[in-house]
């Protein structure tokens, strides 16, 4: 029984690593499948397997930027990163953020700030996931009337309204295929940010909807622009959590190990689906979040936690699903064209 | 004029790099943590050092832990690419198909 378990110096507490390495691949192939963290499902995994919470949440973040650099770096090579978008959100993130948690100060000082967070938190995700649903059912309207543009059909444009807002410098972002005032970005990725900050959040779950629905990116270069904010923020957090001493090294490695793979696989899936399949799973990861947020306000935890761990079992192998299947399809295709040339 | 609007943002990023408490990142400020690790119960010399570092400094621990995390994540990044190439798929193209 030893083997199975590895002892954490700093933590100084024995945890199973081979639920190390489950968690950093379910997250791997959840986060790179929809561009985020997944803060929210790592920290209830580690918190379970033993870690106290102070290491959970710190080494959660090493290891989401870990994890989204591989991401990054495969969505990359896809053509799936706008970086010039990235860098000009991060500005705005940065700036929400700061202000997000100083409305979170004001509202520690007046005694108020958790059930107004975690309400604020379950009303904006049933909004992102109405706003998702939503789209999809317009989406499907437009398809059957045959309104179709060159990726297909979309239901909310939005962003077309809001591309119309010229106030310079009008920027061009050749990899979204986005022609628009810079200032539209920045101050999306401020609300988001502020939000986030509000929250105490990554910001990914926001930031994804965001980038398609008001900066106007296609769903696979909002997913792997994100990951990019996602890994610049991830690894300033585990710089900032170093310091205070809530990383735990050890389990960053194990849980890498196996998000390394994950994120790979979460990556190549976006190649087999559709934008609105990724739209369509990302909602009901929302929907599951909210959920989860629901019961802990209600103090239900452990109900809360199988919500969270049973949507992530559920998701990631419906996105290995996704990936397997196209993979086999890509492949026999392959050979089937070798085969007809010879 | 139209420059300063295109630089502006990367000095912001700038600023934002080298002014930290500017940036922060998932879950909120932390609170400084003062627990101290146990070097008697590790016996690799690699462990003993990482306690150490911990328990002695702070600022280079969470240097550390940062450059770790960052070569980890290429390194790995790097060998599951490998890995996924020997498969025979196409990794440098794809679709945009929204529905």
């Amino acid at each position: 029984m030893e083997f199975w378990y590895m002892y954490m110096p700093i933590a100084g507490v024995d945890i199973f690593w081979p639920g190390l390495v489950l968690i950093g691949f379910s997250v791997g192939v959840i986060g790179g499948f929809f561009g985020m963290g997944g803060a929210w499902m790592v920290t209830p995994g580690l918190n379970i397997l033993g870690f106290p919470m102070a290491f959970a949440i710190g080494s959660d973040i090493a290891h989401i930027a870990g994890k989204s650099m591989v991401s990054t770096f495969r969505h990359s090579k896809f053509g799936n990163v706008d970086y010039k978008l990235g860098l000009i959100m991060v500005v705005g993130t940065v700036i929400g953020i700061e202000c997000g948690a100083q409305i979170v100060m004001y509202l520690e000082r007046i005694g108020r700030v958790g059930p107004v967070v975690r309400w604020v938190y379950v009303v904006v995700l049933a909004l992102i996931a109405l706003m998702v649903f939503a789209d999809y059912l317009k989406a499907i309207r437009k398809k059957k009337a045959g309104v179709v543009d060159e990726h297909g059909a979309v239901g909310f444009t939005w962003y077309k309204t809001l591309h119309n807002i010229k106030i310079p410098p009008m920027m061009h972002f050749k990899v979204a295929g986005i022609y628009c005032s810079m200032w539209l970005p920045i101050a999306v990725s401020f609300l988001t940010g502020v939000l986030a900050g509000f929250l105490g959040i990554g910001g990914g779950l926001l930031r994804m909807p965001a980038l398609v629905y008001l900066v106007g990116c296609p769903t696979h270069i909002a997913v792997g622009t994100d990951l990019f904010e996602v890994m610049i923020s991830g690894l300033y957090g585990t710089f900032t959590y170093g310091v205070k001493g809530r990383i735990e090294i050890w389990a960053v490695f194990v849980m890498l190990c196996g998000a390394a793979i994950g994120a790979q696989i979460g990556t190549v899936a976006t190649k087999y689906a559709k934008g609105y399949g990724i739209r369509i799973a990302f909602g009901l990861a929302v929907v599951a979040c909210m959920i989860s947020v629901i019961l802990k306000q209600f103090r239900i935890d452990a109900l809360a936690t199988v919500v969270i761990l049973g949507a992530v079992g559920a998701i990631c192998v419906y996105i290995c699903g996704i990936m397997f299947k196209g993979a086999a399809e890509e492949l026999r295709a392959k050979k089937q064209n070798q085969r007809l040339a010879a | 004029m139209r420059r300063i609007f295109t630089l502006l943002p990367l000095v912001v990023t700038a600023a934002a790099v080298l002014i930290p408490d500017l940036v922060v990142a998932a879950g909120g400020k932390a609170e400084m943590l003062i627990v101290v690790a146990d070097k008697r119960v590790v016996d690799w010399s690699v462990s003993k050092w990482w306690v150490d570092l911990y328990n002695r400094d702070p600022f280079m621990f969470g240097l550390w832990c940062t450059i770790f995390t960052g070569l980890l994540g290429v390194t790995l990044g790097f060998i599951t690419d490998q890995f996924m190439k020997m498969t025979g798929l196409d990794l440098t193209s794809r679709k945009i198909v929204e529905h």
